[in-house]
């Protein structure tokens, strides 16, 4: 049967080897790929006036940036590959907004990469592959 | 925001203060004192003159009884739609697939932090200090009332907003005006539009500017010593030039984070304070209550305590003034009233919480002095006001008050208000711009003449005593509520629609919470 897998995806190196290891797993199983890539964004946070009225058309811009630089080229590299791909573009916290789309398309599991932040940063901040093996509601692969 | 009267005896003092400035300066200042007292005088007198026979200005009744008109004709939707307004901030009714887009907490924040200032931490000390703390409980009606003209104008502000090709919006008053009256076949919509604008941007320019500039700048040289004005006032120019013309949004950035803790840090040291003169807040509620009806409080006694709680809540939150209204109507909703909600929070926040945190902390550590015997507040020498412990009124009072609990509070007041002036100053000079591009059309280059008019303002602000210029632009920020209310007026109709028809959707389940 053929599952699929969700990879987030930024176009950082990391990404891109959970990726290329995504695609070999998917090979060899006859699974898709679904390729996801979160813009970090926070209700919450405080804008001036004038971001506030450049918001929706800063929002468009950056879609339209994420889709030609982060996930176009890569579709490619993965169709050639000869697996079912398809792509997903979402605004908000990177854990959690991989574990709702992995929840919302039936993922079987979830490939990040690992960006090796380590110490002091990853204790205040966090780490999006520490969050995800903690909350994920699926098995997580975390390519070094 | 800002205030008017309050500011009197501080620019008087600041002007002392200015003795150090060139003399050449000086004489420019005169100059410019005098053409703005003899062309303009009457205009500020005509908007702050009282009722005939009492001390209370006919503007601040003009804003008083429009938000009892609204609270009525609305059906009291601030406490109604209270927990719904909640609801929608916390984000249960926004779709997930909109996220990126401003939400609704971002909205009222970006609002809040132009709202949120002077008025909070001076002009409630001065109605204390003159009106007793009887004012408190006129101040907190006041407040409650301004959420129902919040909500009035904030609706119409996103149902008339433009929406360009690009994306962008704009919205107001001056749009409600027009395209609002067009609809109901009004006359006189485009009249009151400009009238608006031409007083929002001069309001932008004193109240939302100069005055801010002026009292950081009287703040600042109370903890560190003298120096001149055009210093600080360069300073603030510079910075707020890189904002607003540079694009630069980083600092802009740090304030809007700063901003909002510092408002937090200022009520949890209130609430604490409070707590721990526990055994007083019996005592201080009785005084409430009591300063509120009788002749106790002091100056005018009830009447007088009733003007000096409305005149601070009206002048802290602006309900009515109409700039709210260009602050929520970017939001990006498909239910203009769903703005309108969570806008009456504004008031509820700014006056009710902040405001009266800033009156309890006044009268729960005992600043105003009463007669042990009679237990009546005593007059100071000059008879205008309570006689204090240290003898000081206005932000110093706040001051003491808060220093009496921790000492260090005198240094982050100092911060405070420097970046409350800040963020003032960010938003009315969007809310100057978008007035500015309503009489004079959008485009780069008319944009950066106001934004640099502005930057000069603030150096204006901070560095003389222009006692009547800031007067006139604080009538302006007043008048603005002038074309502003009968607009509202004309169209509440509208509102009341709007809002029946989202009520009853929400009460069938076509408009359900999210996740």
């Amino acid at each position: 049967m053929s599952r699929k897998i969700v990879v987030g995806f930024d176009g950082s190196e990391a990404s891109q080897r959970a990726l290329d290891f995504a695609i070999t797993r998917a090979q060899a199983q006859g699974d898709s790929i679904l390729i996801a890539h979160v813009l970090e964004w926070s209700p919450y946070s405080f804008l001036t006036p004038s971001e506030v009225e450049e918001r929706h058309r800063r929002r468009t811009e950056e879609l339209q940036r994420a889709e030609a630089a982060i996930l176009t080229p890569v579709v490619r590299q993965v169709e050639q590959a000869g697996i079912p791909v398809s792509t997903t573009l979402r605004y908000g916290h990177t854990a959690e907004t991989l574990c709702r789309i992995a929840r919302d398309e039936g993922a079987a599991m979830i490939f990040i990469g690992r960006m090796g932040a380590s110490g002091f940063a990853s204790r205040i901040f966090g780490s999006v592959a520490a969050t995800l093996a903690q909350v994920s509601p699926v098995p997580v692969t975390i390519v070094p | 925001m800002t205030t008017m009267k309050l500011n009197a005896p501080a620019l008087a003092g600041l002007a002392a203060g200015l003795g150090v400035a060139p003399a050449a300066a000086q004489g420019v200042d005169e100059t410019v004192n005098q053409i703005f007292a003899s062309s303009t005088g009457w205009f500020v007198q005509l908007i702050f003159s009282n009722f005939p026979g009492t001390g209370f200005p006919w503007i601040v009744g003009w804003l008083v009884i429009a938000a009892s008109i609204f609270t009525l004709y609305f059906g009291f939707i601030q406490f109604r739609a209270f927990g719904h307004s909640l609801a929608l901030v916390r984000g249960d009714y926004s779709d997930p697939n909109d996220a990126g887009e401003v939400s609704h907490f971002q909205a009222l924040t970006t609002a809040l932090s132009g709202t949120v200032g002077l008025g909070n931490i001076a002009g409630v000390a001065v109605a204390i200090g003159i009106g007793g703390p009887g004012a408190t409980f006129w101040m907190i009606l006041a407040g409650l009332l301004g959420m129902a003209s919040k909500f009035t104008e904030c609706t119409l502000g996103v149902k008339y907003r433009n929406e360009y090709a690009d994306g962008t919006v704009s919205g107001g008053p001056m749009y409600y005006m027009t395209k609002g009256f067009a609809e109901r076949r009004l006359p006189g919509g485009k009249f009151l539009a400009v009238l608006f604008a031409i007083f929002c941007i001069l309001g932008s320019f004193g109240g939302g500017n100069m005055f801010q500039a002026n009292q950081a700048h009287a703040q600042i040289i109370n903890v560190v010593g003298e120096y001149p004005g055009w210093i600080t006032g360069v300073v603030m120019a510079i910075i707020v030039f890189l904002v607003i013309v540079g694009g630069l949004k980083s600092i802009a950035r740090v304030t809007e984070k700063v901003v909002p803790f510092m408002a937090a840090l200022y009520v949890i040291t209130a609430l604490v304070i409070i707590a721990m003169n526990y055994d007083m807040i019996g005592t201080a509620l009785g005084q409430i209550i009591t300063g509120a009806f009788t002749n106790d409080g002091v100056v005018g006694g009830a009447i007088g305590a009733l003007i000096q709680g409305f005149r601070r809540a009206a002048f802290s939150n602006e309900a009515g003034i109409g700039s709210a209204a260009i602050a929520h109507s970017a939001v990006r909703t498909k239910e203009p009233v769903t703005e309108g909600f969570v806008s009456l929070l504004e008031p509820f926040i700014d006056t009710v919480i902040i405001c009266t945190m800033t009156a309890l902390v006044i009268i729960i550590t005992g600043q105003l002095v009463s007669d042990p015997a009679t237990g009546l507040f005593v007059l100071n020498e000059a008879g205008d006001g309570i006689r204090t412990v240290t003898g000081n009124s206005g932000v110093a009072l706040t001051s003491d008050a808060f220093s009496s609990a921790f000492g260090w509070f005198r240094y982050v007041l100092v911060l405070a208000v420097v970046l409350f002036a800040f963020s003032t100053m960010i938003s009315w000079s969007y809310y100057g711009l978008k007035a500015w591009t309503f009489l004079f059309g959008e485009g780069q280059t008319k944009e950066l003449i106001f934004k640099v008019i502005f930057c000069v303002f603030v150096v204006i602000g901070a560095s003389a005593s222009l006692g009547p210029v800031i007067d006139f632009s604080d009538a302006m920020i007043f008048a603005m509520a002038i074309p502003n209310i009968i607009a509202l007026y004309l169209l509440m109709p509208i509102v009341r629609a709007e809002t029946n028809s989202y009520l009853s959707r929400l009460r069938t389940g076509q408009i359900r919470k999210y996740g």
